[in-house]
Formats: C-alpha cells, structure tokens, sequence
C-alpha cells in the first residue's frame, strides 16, 4: 500500500515536492487515527529513530539546483524531509531535447535510477505501485522520464506505474515542447498503465480566477496541482477495501479507468476550488457540489465558475465526433472520489446516468465511487472526479497539430537527429497519437 | 553546474573580455555575501589557494581565497593585454592563460587566420586544453572578438574551428562586433565576409552586435541623465553602462559600449548561474533557437537600460520593460525585429518576475510581432530569481529574426565594392596560405545565408495552410 514516487527535472521535482508538503499537512491535521497512519505509510516512511517522515521518493534531475531547492524546502518545513540519499543529478540539464534525455542521459544514468528506485521500493512493506511525475515540455522530465518509465517496467512487469504529466502552456515555455510532448506521449502509451495529466493553462486560470491570486508564480500552480492530486491519492474507501481504507489505490484506480490499451489518458477536476482565507467561511452542501462537478465534467470544463449549462448529454445516436464543434464531454470511465462530512449521505446517482457513457461498458462498470469522512487539506466537504474521457482530446490535437506543422518545415529535427532520434522515430511517434485521437474521438 | 570559458581574442575582444570579468566580479561580490566559493561563482572563475606550492584550485564550498578567470586571452600584439595585466584585475590572469606576440595583425584577416593560426596553434590548443581540464564539466565557450581587424577575425575564427575540432561537444557561443558603414579601416569588409564564414559553419551561436548600435544606446543614455528633467536621475549603478562598484578605475572612453556587451554575457548566464522557478541553461538557448543549422544569429536586446531614481508603478514599469525589449532603439545591432519575421525568440527575465507577469506580456505583445508560419508560439522563457546589480528586474530578449538579413546584404555591398576593383587584394594573397577562391568561397555562403533569410521572409504575411495530418485507417 506504499507509492514510491520518482520525481524527474524540473517540473516533476517542484510538483512532487508540493504534493508530499500537501499530504503531510493533510494527514497530521485531522484526529483521525486510521487515515493518518494509512496517509504517512502510503507516502513516508519512518525512520528506526524519531517521528521522521522520509519521502518515499526519488529525485532525479540532470541538473542540481532544483533537486538542491526541494531537499532543503522540505527539510525546512520541520514535518518531513526527502531522503539523504535518495536523489540523483548530473551537472549539465538535457537542454530541452528529448533526444539527449532518451539516447543519452537515460541510458548512461539507468543504474544509477534504478538502484535508487529498487531501494526506496524494498523500504516497502508492500508496494501499491510507482508514481513518475513529470513535464512533456523539457528534456528531462520528458526523455529521462520516459526512458526510466520504461526501464521500470522491464524491472516490475507486474506493478502499476501511473505517468503523472505536467502540459505546459499553450504560447509557449519551450519552443520544441510540441516535439517534446509528442515523443514522449507516443512512448508512454505504451509503457504506462494510466497517464493522469495536468495542464498549465489550464491551472493557470483556476489561480486566477477562482484563487484570486494577482501575481501567480509556479509554485501556485504547482500547489494546485498537488491539491488535486492529493484528494486522488489520499486514503479512501472502496468498494472493494471492505470498511477500511484500501490498500491498492494505483490498482484500483487503473482497473477503474483504463480498461482499455487505447485509451489511457486521464484528466481530474476538483470542487471546491476557493482562496483559502475563504474556506472558512463557507459551506458547502453535497447535492450543490455534485451537481456542478457533473456540469464540469460533461461540459469539459474544469471551474465552477463560468460552467456552461446548456451543454446536455445526447442520445448516442445523436452525437457528433467532431473535434471543432463545442460538444458533449462523453466518458469511457469515471472516478468520484468524496471527501469530508456526511459523506455517506451523498447522492450520486447522476453520475451513473448512462447517457454519459460510451454505450459498451455498462454504467455500472464506467462510474466508481470512493469515499472518506476524513476532510481533505481544511476543506469541510471536496469532491474529486478523475475521468478518462474527450476531455483532453483537443489538447492533444493541438500539441500534435502544432508539432506536424513544425515537422513539415523539418524545423529543429536536426537537433535531435544530432543525439540519436531520426526522422522515422518522428514518423512513428505522429502516428501512434493520431491512432489515440481518433479513438478517442470516436468515443460515443 | 557547469562551467564556462570565455576566449577573448584580439584588442576589441580583449577589452569587452576586461570590463565583462570586472562586472562578473561585481555581480557576485553583490550576491555572495558569505565570501563563499559557491557553485555560481565556480562558472567563471576557480579558486586557487596561491600559498600551496602548487597552487590547485579549491573545490565548491570553502572560502574564497584567489579567484582566477577561466579565461584564454589571445592578441597578436601586447598593448591591451599588457594594460590588463597592469590594472586592478591582474590578480585574476595568471601568465599560462595568455597568448601574445608583438606585431600585430595589420587589419589583415589572412594574417590572423593562416599566419598566426599555424603559427600558434599548438600553444592555443594547449591553453585551452588547459582551462578546460580545470573544469568539472565544461559546458560552453564565449568566443568574444570584431570582425573587422585582423586579429580577432582571423585569429579569432581560427580558434573557433580549433574549438570545434578539439571539443566537439562543448557549445561555443560567439559574441562578434561587427564593424559600422563608417568603420575607419577600410578592409573590414574584407576580414568581415572571410570571418562571417566560419562563424556560419564553426559556430553553434553567434550573437552580433554593432558599434554605432552601441554608440546610440550610450547617447541616449547621456541624454537622459544630462537633461535634467525632474524624477529622471538615474539610479547610480544601474546604468547599463555603468562600470561603477567593479575594480576598474575611472572610465577609458570605449568602457561605456562594452559594458553593454559585457551585460549581455552575464544576462545570458544567469539562469544557468542562479536559481528560478523556470531555468533556462545554456545549452537549451541552441536548442530551441536555432531551427537549421546555419541560421543561427542571434539579435539580442537588453532592457532596462537604466533605473530612474524616483518609483514609479511597479507593473507598469515591468510591462514597460517589456515593450522595450522589442523596440529597434534597444536592439545591438540596427535592425528592426517587428517588421521583419520572428524564426524564434527567448525571453530571459531576471529579478521578482512571475509566470503571470511573463504570460500577460507575451499575450500582449504576441499579435505585433510576425512570428513564422510553423512556429506561432516560438517563444522560450526562463525566470531567474537574482536580479542584476542596480535593478530588481531586467530583461534579455534573443531574437532569431530576419531582421539580419539587411546587414548581412550591407556587408556583402560594401565587401562587393572593393572586390570588384580587387583593392587591397594583394595584402592578403600575399599571404601564405591565402588563396582568391577563399574570397569567392566567403562571399558566396554569404550570399546562401542571405537566400536561405529571404526565403523564410517570403513566407511571411502569406497564409501557409496547415500541413495535412496523417490520414489513419478507421
């Protein structure tokens, strides 16, 4: 029931760090035993001496300064800390080319990873699974990340690994981001059981808009995303946990949501997302939070403001699979994830409608449901839906779309034929998603 | 972290290479407070315990005790690196980093190149074997150096395909001057075009600036703090110009426009330097701004020239600074980047800037700005937290634009001009080594690199469709 996580460049190590600052903060809170003790064993371990939480967690990044960075902020923090040795850096960054993550870093540094990651995963009782948080943007993240993905899965055929990715913005961090994202998104289709995806634009306008926050920086941001990530992960009851919290959540989660080889990717929304000067102060009632988070999901978008509630569920006959047209947001599976105070008396079977779902898997199959009295990060009440849906399918048409665009000038490929990726592994890479688009776009 | 070396070759090389280690020197000083020898100040400089009798260099962590650039200074003639090595920054040379001789190169680019080049060439290998062995991980060379005299561009280019053959894998990064339409030695066209060739072929960068663009951004600069406008004195320090809290003494008349150039160095560094919530290292600048091979002139623009005293509204003057970056008055070389078609850009922000600021501005300024038809968002950014001395914030834009393209076709008229009346020709024949088809060789990759600019601007205003996607079986 422990996640060992694998934080890899820059993104992947601000994001994790956030995430184990978020969960530590949320399993010392509350008075309740069982969810503590099941929070700090999922994500720490203790050490033989003193109430230490250690991370479980390996830091990899090609450069040190922000592996430098997380270890002390976490040390500082007073409430956990990473593990001495359980980072790895290099001098030199992978220069936002995928081609040098993949080719060259991956495979000069796999021992290295891999000892640190078999360590961390003996100091389990029990393995739940492994977690690689990363950006598809950089060099790094995206080809170190992607080939220590893949050396992990030779080495645990039979664990769950769960790609958390970071989508960076639209008008651009890194110019070859498209190029980067489609190497990377191509590859780890194949090698992950599920790819929960964030995206910065989208982030971006929730601390704008909901948070109120004027000047947002990437640690907002990041804390955001560790926020949604946090009620995914934190401690739940299942339907198969039998009474107490379940002891297999990357397991559950993945035969929940990705049932099916094509259609892995899956994004998360979260309510209620407010200021935290403001939780106070508010109350929240379940039927009202339900009934906007279903509005959220179906019409794609992920705030509670500005929810557009013309968008109904059709008829599948009746549905389009355009990907220009503004339509319904249909759902191959979903995951309600409740947290807080009555949660029992919560009613959900709105989200059991099948005019959500795609019409082969029965609602019964697609919607599943956890839950957990315990309030999650001081919000009275929270409700998480992790959906693998059309949510994310023009994203991904963009990012493939733009990155085509580029490829037909043959812009930049001389960059990455330079460490080893040719215009063939482009090639593949451009179909593989274009497979995944049209799956997904014919979902109804 | 990385270190870089920095090869200063010829007297104009030579003299922004002095006042860009005086600036680091006080760029640090203003950081490092401890008197540490961090990782920062490791990127440029060793520390060096001189009592031990072999004086090896300290690792990171300890104090400070001698500081030496992780420099190679090379000039075929000893007027200006003698005046270094009699100023305050002696201390930070030691004799094997130098390269001397006592003639000089005439203005003579086959002199620089063939003469010397051959002549020197084990010696140069060897000091920069050298300053490479004292690296960790060496991951960029500045070349700094004109392209009008002899010395730096020939001897200069010289060593840059040196550099290449020797250390294949190390960036090399290129600062040129390029000489002014009224440049007072007349075979700088000449030496211009012969160097332009191994910058297009040996280079991984070039960041070009121009003299009169230099001479202009100092101008203004006086303008503003002579007029004696109230609320316009400027900051003391924070002129970009301004050598002020470094070593040096008073000001020797060319400090002012290479201070600018030596700016620009530490701007690019920083990120690789210092912390930030988005790092930008050197070697991500090649990769995202360089799309073909040869393209790879880079238009750089500093901002904010100065700091007026007085405090005006914080956003304001951030998204001042911002505008700024893209206007034709703030560019290093005369060019006018907004009217002629955006390949790439980076933005490099030092000081409190967020991602939110960095994002409005892009939104901002995106619409005027004529971007390539495959690269819409072609933009890279990085934030570093340190700002520089004298700002809380400042701005390096990088621009792969072809804007260069009218100075190039400059060049290639005035180099035209004496060619066709073969002035001056015999010079360099005379040469050993030199032969014309050099001459006809340069001249026509100027011409290609020129082509290859043109017809990316006629891309630019038509509306290239969306390549078709991959049709798949359903």
């Amino acid at each position: 029931m422990s996640v060992v996580t694998v934080q890899l460049g820059q993104c992947g190590n601000q994001v994790g760090h956030e995430l184990f600052d978020v969960v530590c903060a949320d399993a010392q809170d509350g008075q309740r035993k069982a969810y503590s003790t099941a929070s700090c064993e999922r994500f720490f371990h203790q050490t033989t001496h003193g109430a230490d939480l250690v991370a479980r967690a390996v830091l990899v990044d090609m450069e040190p300064k922000v592996i430098n960075q997380s270890i002390s902020r976490a040390a500082k923090s007073g409430r956990w800390r990473y593990g001495e040795t359980s980072h790895f850096s290099q001098k030199q960054g992978s220069g936002n080319n995928w081609a040098n993550g993949y080719c060259v870093h991956g495979p000069r540094h796999r021992d290295m990873v891999e000892e640190l990651v078999r360590r961390e995963v003996e100091r389990c009782d029990r393995l739940a699974g492994l977690m690689a948080m990363m950006s598809v943007a950089g060099g790094t993240g995206s080809g170190v990340g992607t080939y220590v993905t893949q050396c992990l899965r030779d080495i645990y055929p039979s664990t769950f690994i769960l790609n958390h990715l970071t989508w960076p913005y639209g008008t651009g961090e890194v110019i070859v981001q498209n190029y980067n994202s489609v190497l990377t998104l191509a590859h780890l289709y194949k090698l992950s059981d599920a790819i929960m995806v964030h995206e910065n634009d989208t982030v971006h306008r929730i601390c704008s808009q909901l948070l109120n926050i004027k000047h947002i920086s990437f640690g907002d941001v990041n804390r955001v995303i560790a926020h949604q990530l946090g009620s995914v992960l934190q401690p739940a009851l299942t339907a198969d946990s039998h009474g107490v919290y379940s002891r297999n959540p990357l397991g559950e989660l993945v035969s929940s949501l990705a049932c099916h080889p094509e259609y892995k990717l899956l994004s998360v929304s979260t309510i209620p997302q407010m200021p935290s000067a403001s939780i106070a102060y508010s109350t929240f009632s379940w039927p009202g939070l339900l009934k906007h988070l279903r509005q959220m999901l179906i019409s794609n978008t992920k705030m509670e403001e500005g929810i557009d509630w013309q968008v109904r569920p059709t008829a599948g006959s009746e549905r389009t699979s355009s990907l220009t047209a503004p339509s319904f947001n249909t759902s191959l599976a979903n995951l309600l994830i409740l947290r807080g105070k009555d949660v029992y008396s919560a009613e959900t079977g709105a989200f059991e409608d099948p005019a959500l779902y795609t019409s082969w898997l029965s609602s019964q199959e697609a919607f599943n449901l956890w839950k957990s009295p315990v309030p999650f990060n001081k919000y009275e009440k929270s409700a998480t839906v992790v959906s693998n849906s059309q949510a994310l399918l023009r994203p991904l048409d963009n990012i493939v779309g733009k990155a085509w665009n580029m490829f037909a000038s043959r812009a930049y490929i001389h960059q990455y034929v330079k460490f080893g990726i040719s215009e063939e592994d482009f090639l593949d890479s451009f179909t593989s998603l274009e497979q995944v688009i049209s799956s997904y776009s014919q979902l109804c | 972290m990385t270190q870089s070396v920095v090869v200063q070759v010829g007297q104009c090389g030579n003299q922004v290479g002095c006042r860009f280690w005086d600036l680091a020197l006080r760029e640090h000083a203003h950081v490092n407070k401890k008197g540490l020898y961090d990782e920062a100040l490791s990127s440029f400089f060793r520390n060096v315990d001189t009592r031990k009798s072999d004086s090896r260099a300290c690792g990171v962590g300890g104090r400070i005790q001698h500081l030496k650039a992780r420099a190679v200074l090379v000039d075929m003639e000893e007027g200006v690196v003698n005046e270094i090595l009699q100023g305050p920054l002696r201390e930070v040379f030691d004799s094997t980093q130098l390269l001397t001789d006592v003639s000089g190169s005439g203005n003579n680019w086959a002199v620089g190149h063939m003469t010397y080049g051959s002549a020197y060439r084990e010696q140069i290998v060897d000091k920069l074997r050298k300053a490479a062995e004292h690296c960790d991980c060496l991951q960029c060379f500045f070349l700094i150096h004109s392209m009008g005299g002899g010395t730096g561009s020939g001897l200069g280019t010289r060593v840059l395909s040196l550099l290449e053959e020797e250390f294949p894998e190390v960036c090399r990064i290129v600062t040129s001057i390029y000489p002014s339409a009224e440049d007072d030695v007349i075979t700088s066209p000449y030496n211009s075009v012969l160097a332009m060739r191994e910058l297009t072929e040996h280079a991984d960068c070039v960041l070009p600036v121009e003299n009169q663009s230099l001479v202009d951004i100092v101008n203004k600069i006086k303008q503003m703090s002579h007029s004696g406008k109230p609320g316009s004195v400027i900051k003391r320090d924070s002129a970009i110009i301004s050598g002020r809290g470094g070593l040096s003494g008073p000001e020797k008349p060319f400090d002012a426009m290479n201070n600018i150039v030596a700016n620009l160095l530490l701007n690019i560094t920083s990120s690789a330097r210092f912390e930030g919530s988005l790092n930008m290292d050197l070697n991500e600048i090649a990769m995202n701004l360089v799309p073909f091979p040869r393209l790879h002139y880079l238009v750089p623009s500093l901002t904010p020239l100065y700091t007026l005293a007085d405090v005006s509204v914080p956003t304001r003057r951030l998204d001042q600074m911002f505008s700024d970056a893209f206007s034709k008055d703030h560019q290093l070389i005369r060019a006018d980047p907004k009217h002629s078609l955006y390949l790439a850009c980076a933005l490099m922000v030092r000081g409190n800037v967020q991602v939110s600021d960095l994002r409005r501005n892009i939104e901002r300024l995106k619409p005027s700005l004529p971007f390539v038809s495959w690269n819409q968002e072609g933009w890279k950014t990085g934030l570093c937290s340190v700002p520089p001395v004298g700002h809380s914030h400042s701005l390096l834009a990088l621009a792969n634009n072809t804007c260069v393209k009218p100075t190039f076709m400059e060049l290639k008229e005035r180099f035209t001009k004496l060619y066709r009346k073969k002035a001056h020709l015999h010079h360099y024949l005379h040469v050993e080594g030199m032969e014309q088809s050099f001459f006809s060789e340069a001249v026509d990759s100027l011409s290609s690199l020129i082509e290859e600019y043109h017809h990316l601007d006629a891309t630019k205003r038509r509306l290239m469709p969306d390549a078709p996607r991959l049709p798949i079986a359903r």
